[in-house]
């Protein structure tokens, strides 16, 4: 009650002062505001032009029958309900979903044993590791022809002859419709295994040795050791690591697409070939399209779903 | 005594300890452990790495075939170099360096801008762009391909077609939204401090840009650098599409053309995966400390 009398005489003999600071203020902001969005005007608009507009267009010509020079008709959710009772796309979801499950705990099993061999400061483990982490380094095209290679189906080929050795038969790998899809979750597993290798090992720094001795001093197992102390501390790295490769599994195409292209006999078909092979060589944009937003949407309930849960179990 | 040997322990690294420096318990001293430890890594160093040495092998035979292939070449040749010359290699090659080069610096750059509003401003609408930051990454080309491709042949209102340019390809990896995300991480951890005394001395945005904060943020130019070099040269479906004819392709993309043409024999194929391995072999050598942070910290931050 005090404080309000005093405050106003104060700034009213001086309305000039007052205003010019205000004005002085605003120009600065306003000033700051358009340095603000100067700054974030390239990636406005390269997003703009090459993901949001994209993104429109991919969901507006799902609801039209797509046809070049005689113009597009609208048919509302027939495309997708043409992918949807697509016998070839189901079977392509379940190898998509195949592949994913195979893929990224393959991945993540492999990496994990890795990280614990790996683990250490020894120089000869660091350069171990450096080696090993090349086929992640190396682009997913050039990892398939390298693999188109090694995967070759004669006796003489060089997985066949290793095989030979150990007294097994020649496998026809990506030849075989039994064996493609397989040989192809192998070369995911991989070439996805030393990254997680590296997010594990990073994980494994942070456990408490003590922990160690203790356990080893109650006379703990290998086994126990791993499983109350190791994989608990993991846990966190474990749930990123297998969401990421999960939600990226669903859009996975380079190496399916350069091992195989989809065949032998549709055997390898996922999501994506079938997709680009409607959008691209069939030119049935309208269904691809259709086909495309649902692996979004998707793809988006799958990211929201996982930033509640990682929120969630942050919050407890 | 007790006490002095726990204290001890630590420091001296082949202590008996030090089978608790692993999960697992590897014993530093020779016996049955460490050869089995051995004998695993060569295991795994052949799965994972030998299959290079036999491609880079092959590459440099005179014979190379799938079905002969060994760790060191048999008769020494660059002849498949030679054929993959005549193939117009080095026309593949140079669109994949002036791809990766462009991109990554209009990726890189853009980035640091965006960053640099998103991590030191406060301004309206900011969780909306870091919203629509963050939905850049769940579209990429796979998903909006057949759409994209559309919009590179008639860019909308400009109504030129980027087709067959490498503009097509380097324009749409200038935006991505996980370098964005790192460099404004690693933006917000620089002290205000700095940024106010700078801005006495009447430093504009610009300066305080590229004199104030970046040199700041060196190691995170490492980390989104490499990680954009890898994810422009791993590029395959964009290229694909941004292309009009296949001497507008990429290297890795060409592997493809390469494979099917009959009249030239897989080691030519061969050398032309060994020269679109060799660039991110240089990269991931020299900036193995950035890329291995980056990863970690991806992993942590999520």
């Amino acid at each position: 009650m005090t404080a309000t009398p005093t405050k106003t005489p104060v700034s009213r003999p001086a309305p000039p002062a007052h205003k010019a600071a205000g004005g002085t203020r605003k120009r600065r902001g306003s000033k700051q505001s358009l340095a603000v969005w100067l700054f974030l005007l390239p990636a406005a608009l390269l997003g703009l032009y090459f993901k949001f507009i994209p993104m429109f267009e991919g969901v507006r010509l799902s609801l039209f029958k797509v046809q070049p020079f005689l113009g597009d008709i609208f048919v509302g959710f027939e495309n997708y309900a043409k992918v949807l009772g697509d016998q070839r796309f189901m079977e392509a979801l379940g190898h998509t979903i195949f592949l994913g499950v195979t893929q990224t705990l393959g991945a993540l099993l492999v990496g994990f044993v890795l990280a614990l061999l790996l683990e250490g400061q020894a120089r000869s483990l660091w350069f171990l590791r450096t080696a090993i982490f090349l086929p992640v380094v190396t682009a997913l095209a050039v990892v398939g022809e390298i693999w188109r290679i090694l995967y070759f189906p004669t006796a003489d080929g060089p997985l066949n002859s290793i095989l030979g050795w150990l007294g097994l038969g020649p496998l026809q790998f990506l030849n075989g419709t039994d064996t493609a899809l397989w040989s192809i979750a192998v070369v995911g597993i991989w070439s996805g295994a030393p990254y997680n290798m590296v997010i594990i090992l990073a994980g494994l720094t942070g456990v408490d040795r003590s922990l160690y001795e203790s356990a080893g001093v109650d006379g703990a197992t290998v086994w126990q050791r791993l499983r109350y102390i190791t994989l608990p501390a993991l846990r966190p790295s474990l749930v990123i690591v297998l969401t990421l490769a999960a939600i990226r599994s669903l859009r996975s195409f380079t190496e399916v697409y350069v091992l195989t292209g989809g065949g032998p006999a549709g055997s390898t078909e996922v999501w994506m070939t079938r997709m680009y092979s409607l959008g691209f060589q069939r030119n049935d944009i309208g269904v691809a399209s259709a086909a495309a937003v649902l692996l979004l949407v998707v793809t988006l309930l799958l990211t929201v779903g996982t930033q509640y849960l990682a929120k969630r179990k942050a919050d407890r | 005594m007790t006490l002095a040997r726990t204290t001890a322990a630590p420091r001296r690294r082949p202590s008996p300890s030090a089978r608790f420096d692993t999960a697992l318990g590897w014993s530093p001293q020779f016996g049955a452990n460490m050869a089995l430890r051995i004998t695993l890594c060569v295991l795994v160093f052949c799965i994972f790495a030998l299959p290079f040495v036999a491609i880079i092998s092959a590459a440099f035979d005179r014979n190379s075939s799938p079905t002969e292939i060994s760790l060191l070449p048999k008769t020494f040749t660059l002849q498949n170099f030679e054929v993959a010359q005549q193939q117009g290699l080095w026309g593949y090659l140079l669109n994949s360096l002036v791809i990766a080069g462009g991109g990554l610096l209009l990726q890189m750059t853009v980035s640091v801008f965006a960053a640099y509003s998103l991590s030191r401003k406060k301004f309206r609408g900011q969780a909306l762009v870091l919203l629509l930051v963050l939905m850049t990454m769940m579209l990429p080309e796979e998903v909006i391909g057949i759409p994209l491709s559309l919009v590179l042949g008639d860019l909308p209102l400009l109504g030129i077609s980027l087709k067959g340019s490498v503009l097509a390809v380097i324009l749409p990896v200038g935006i991505w939204g996980f370098s964005i995300f790192i460099m404004s991480e690693f933006m917000k951890e620089i002290p205000g401090e700095i940024e106010e005394a700078a801005r006495l001395d009447g430093v504009g945005e610009f300066r305080m840009l590229f004199t104030i904060i970046l040199p700041l943020c060196k190691p995170a130019l490492g980390v989104i650098g490499i990680f954009g070099f890898m994810m422009v040269w791993d590029q395959y479906l964009l290229p694909l599409i941004a292309a009009n004819d296949p001497s507008d392709y990429t290297l890795t993309v060409a592997l493809s053309v390469l494979r099917n043409d009959t009249t030239v024999g897989p080691g030519v194929l061969v050398a032309g995966a060994v020269m679109a391995m060799i660039p991110s072999l240089l990269v991931y050598l020299f900036l193995q400390r950035s890329m291995i942070r980056g990863i970690t910290s991806g992993a942590t931050k999520g």
